[in-house]
């Protein structure tokens, strides 16, 4: 008896042992038998997905696609497999967000304040979320730079970041840089208080960065005559703002109505750039035609409205509008809520405004990922691209369906089964830590868990004023 | 029927009716029949909606079925029904009708941009504002109201915020030409906000609980509860003294206090009280504070509301929900804590209704926030229950809406498929068997724009 299980276990290792030799050679996955929205070319029923190293090898009908016998294999008729989502704005898993001091703070860098424990991140896991732009807040007329990651729970935070992502940086317009709704106490009111300050702001740190940009020039061609002249002073700013003017950071900017929306397209084309990305769009819908032949992309809120002034013309028609006008529209969460459903907010498009589901789709997919110059590793289940994938119990846009599984780069990171199966366990593992904290005394006790959300931490969306506080919040 | 026209009929002639014999009730209800019949002459009202799927909600569905509405009541639902001569006639081949959905907690129309202090009328100064009446402040020219609509929403309960008595709630019909046309229940339950760790009291925001409350925290909390509690005492003391009063005619009178007099009905158990409480132990003393002061109790939010399930069940206290498209509570629980809140409550017993989750200009998304918790393991039909039969149940108004039922309010939603599914586009909607416009502020803006040189 005794041989037998030590030969089992011999057994085990040699087994696991050669499992890792497998993995580090090549990961093989086979998802079979689904409905698949690519996203990019139409639904395939009954098909498959390969994805070797983490990359779609091949995606079409389940007849033509084989894997090799050492690949996993997801059985998965009557499920549904769309892209994983991509979310163009917002503020999950950081530890800051706005730099508010003062109008322009092009110098700082969301990068450096990613919080990779936060709950949102599995949260919005098990939505289908893979991919997320965090954004600067919108305090100031120009806020910081932003950075992209993947939601890679429990990984440290460089494996998340992806890498090749490019520069962007936030910008803002209208009653949050004017600080129309608010005010600090103590603090007297700070310039620009107008959409006219808010203008002249921006006007002027381009003044500025386009004369740095000269300065450093000067004494390039001065370097290059054999000159010996003094480098200009470095200036963090004006090197951030320099790079926006070079087309190095791509513009993505917070804005509300059509006026403000007109007025950062003109002053852009005054220095020579792009709005790359227009944020929130509200009022797009009123200037879809200037939108569109500016040549910016906008990101939107699809149904919010009537929160402040500045979101009472808003109107749930606002994707279907501009998609028809040809502008790459995508929709974006900016709450750690709405980011857990967007399945459901693309769904909304199709009533308003009659978009097809592939255009509804891409709202969330393929078309951020446009608007992050990322569409050619993300969005749509195409060979090559990364395996971001989810796999719902039905039609994602029906109310009655839910993800089950998400994958980012062939790995599972979300697996409701797998979820359910850990809760008694991760609740048993908590009540023991908690008796143990009790039992150690002069430590102070629990008494209270952690809140879930800090009331910064989503800036527009989360603004719950004048509601009905089912839950009392500031 | 007669129970019916009660609630309809002017209070003085209500009045007239109490103090009049069996007999003279019996010409009275029969006057007022034929006066409604000679209004209905008058107006010719008589809608008929047929070869529709009709979604009973309280009884089964009917695959092809007509609604009668006549004189703004459903008067005749089934298969094989008469259709009145000169009535207007719907056609709804491939269609559903539904009952209208029931909204059970926003701050509609007491509020138009939120962030605009001078157009928002939710909340009072001070902790205790019983006599605050939210029909007084709803305005029926309020954008976000056609926009609530849009989605099949037809009723909804507004209450005041704000304090620990805000005030009382109204049940209104989202169409009307004033408050008292939208009105279906008012009051129909005075809001309480059981206080709770970290709750400041007074302007209506309280603060996210400390991860481990102080000492002064708990006190401020405990005196909070005090002075409810002794709220309470002094309205059943003020009561007594003016049934004393006015019994005894030699004792001196009480001095008329409107903020107790408006708490008489809650003690008298005629009102129920929709007391907010979302952590297990405000659940808790808002079901102690009933049990004492005999109240009929609704909890509202109910976050933890399973921790306290069998009390729940057994003493019959429903739960109206906080919005199910939230976050869960704290890191530490399941990622689908509140899509699944309402599943939980269905199997253990507890009569649930949902909200739209407070926002007035979210009350449109009140399907998505039903239809999701169906996802997450509640039958589909109780998902649509309780956006319509349980919250008129929990309200006691079932007799007037909730459902396609002979007798009750024609609130009724013609649609082209699951109410409850985004891809569904609402047809029609009528509000008291009146045609409610479909067309809002953001219909126009889209007619306006959308074609735009």
């Amino acid at each position: 008896m005794m041989k037998r299980s030590k030969t089992l276990k011999a057994a085990v290792l040699l087994f696991m042992l050669a499992m890792t030799a497998l993995a580090q050679e090549s990961q093989e996955l086979l998802i079979r038998n689904a409905t698949i929205m690519t996203a990019s070319h139409g639904t395939i029923e009954n098909g498959s997905i390969l994805v070797i190293n983490g990359k779609i090898a091949a995606v079409g009908k389940s007849a033509d696609i084989k894997g090799s016998a050492k690949a996993k294999v997801i059985e998965a008729a009557g499920m549904f497999i769309t892209p994983g989502f991509v979310d163009s704005h917002s503020h999950t898993a950081l530890d800051a967000i706005n730099e508010g001091s003062v109008s322009v703070t092009s110098m700082v860098r969301m990068r450096d304040a990613v919080n990779d424990t936060d709950i949102n991140i599995y949260r919005q896991l098990a939505g289908g979320m893979t991919t997320i732009h965090q954004l600067h807040g919108s305090a100031n007329a120009i806020g910081g730079q932003n950075s992209i990651i993947k939601l890679k729970w429990g990984r440290p935070v460089e494996q998340m970041y992806v890498a090749d992502a490019p520069r962007t940086m936030k910008f803002a317009l209208g009653e949050n840089p004017k600080q129309a709704n608010f005010s600090v106490p103590g603090r007297p009111r700070r310039f620009p208080a107008t959409r006219m300050g808010v203008e002249e702001t921006i006007r002027q740190a381009f003044t500025e960065g386009r004369e740095y940009l000269q300065r450093w020039e000067k004494y390039e061609a001065s370097r290059q005559r054999g000159e010996n002249p003094l480098p200009p002073r470095r200036d963090l700013r004006l090197e951030a703002i320099g790079d926006v003017l070079r087309g190095k950071i791509d513009i993505h900017s917070h804005c509300y109505r059509a006026d403000e929306i007109v007025m950062l397209m003109r002053l852009c084309e005054e220095f020579g750039i792009k709005v790359h990305t227009l944020q929130h769009t509200l009022e797009g819908y009123k200037v879809a035609p200037e939108i569109a032949k500016h040549g910016a992309n906008a990101s939107i809120l699809p149904d919010w409205w009537a929160y402040k002034m500045e979101a009472y013309d808003a109107i749930p028609f606002n994707a279907a509008v501009m998609t028809r006008r040809g502008v790459v529209v995508s929709i974006h969460s900016d709450s750690n809520e709405h980011a857990r459903r967007f399945y459901q907010e693309a769904a909304k498009m199709l009533k308003y405004g009659d978009l097809t589901e592939e255009e509804a789709l891409r709202l969330v997919t393929l078309n951020p990922a446009i608007q992050l110059r990322l569409e050619k590793r993300i969005g749509s289940i195409d060979v090559g691209k990364d395996a971001d994938l989810v796999i719902f119990n039905g039609h994602p846009f029906s109310i009655y369906s839910r993800p089950e599984m998400t994958f980012i780069e062939g790995e599972v990171f979300f697996d409701r089964k797998n979820d359910i199966e850990m809760r008694e366990k991760l609740a048993a593992e908590k009540r023991t830590l908690i008796e143990r904290e009790r039992r150690n005394p002069g430590q102070p006790q629990p008494t209270q868990p952690r809140p879930a959300q800090m009331p910064s931490l989503s800036e527009d969306l989360d603004d719950h004023l004048h509601g009905f506080p089912h839950r009392t919040r500031p | 029927m007669i129970t019916f026209m009660d609630s309809l009929i002017e209070p003085a002639l209500k009045r007239l009716w109490m103090e009049k014999t069996m007999r003279s009730k019996t010409i009275l209800s029969l006057l007022i029949f034929a006066l409604a019949s000679l209004s209905g002459l008058a107006q010719s009202k008589v809608v008929v909606i047929r070869n529709a799927k009709v979604v009973t909600v309280s009884g089964a569905t009917i695959e092809r079925g007509t609604v009668v509405i006549t004189n703004g009541l459903i008067s005749a639902v089934g298969t094989k029904v008469a259709i009145p001569p000169k009535a207007e006639v719907i056609d709804a081949t491939g269609l559903s009708v539904y009952p209208g959905l029931i909204d059970a907690g926003t701050v509609l129309g007491l509020t138009e941009v939120s962030s605009v202090g001078a157009t928002v009328d939710t909340t009072e100064l001070g902790d205790f504002n019983p006599n605050m009446k939210a029909l007084t402040a709803v305005n029926p020219y309020s954008e976000l109201i056609p926009v609530g609509r849009m989605n099949g929403v037809t009723t909804a309960i507004t209450c005041p915020q704000g304090g620990i008595i805000p005030g009382q709630c109204a049940m209104i019909n989202l169409q009307g030409w004033t408050p008292d046309q939208m009105k279906v229940a008012g009051p129909a339950a005075l809001h309480i906000v059981y206080p709770q760790l970290g709750f400041r009291g007074g302007g209506g925001f309280g603060s996210f609980n400390p991860p481990s409350p102080s000492d002064q925290q708990r006190q401020a909390r405990d005196r909070q509860v005090e002075s409810l509690r002794t709220k309470l005492d002094d309205a059943v003391a003020y009561h007594k003294a003016r049934q004393a009063s006015a019994s005894d005619k030699s004792l001196p009178p009480r001095a008329i206090d409107l903020g107790l007099e408006a708490l008489i009905p809650i003690i008298k158990g005629e009102i129920p009280v929709l007391v907010t409480a979302n952590g297990a132990s405000e659940i808790k003393g808002a079901i102690d504070l009933a049990e004492k002061y005999k109240l009929k109790l609704i909890i509202n939010g109910g976050d933890d509301a399973i921790k306290h399930a069998k009390l729940l069940r057994d003493r019959s206290i429903p739960v109206v929900l906080g919005g199910v498209l939230e976050l869960p509570g704290s890191e530490d629980d399941p990622y689908d804590q509140s899509f699944a809140r309402a599943a939980e409550l269905h199997k253990a017993g507890i009569k649930f209704a949902f909200t739209s989750g407070g926002q007035a200009y979210n009350v449109r998304l009140l399907p998505y926030h039903a239809g999701t918790a169906s996802a997450f393991g509640l039958p589909r039909e109780e998902a649509l229950k309780g956006v319509t039969l349980y919250p008129a149940q929990i309200f006691g108004v079932d007799k007037q809406v909730g459902s396609i039922e002979v007798g009750k309010l024609a609130n009724l939603v013609i649609t082209d498929g699951d109410i409850l599914e985004f891809r569904t586009k609402v047809k029609r909607v009528f509000i008291k068997g009146e045609a409610a416009s479909l067309n809002n502020r953001h219909t126009r803006l889209y007619d306006q724009f959308k074609d735009r040189q």
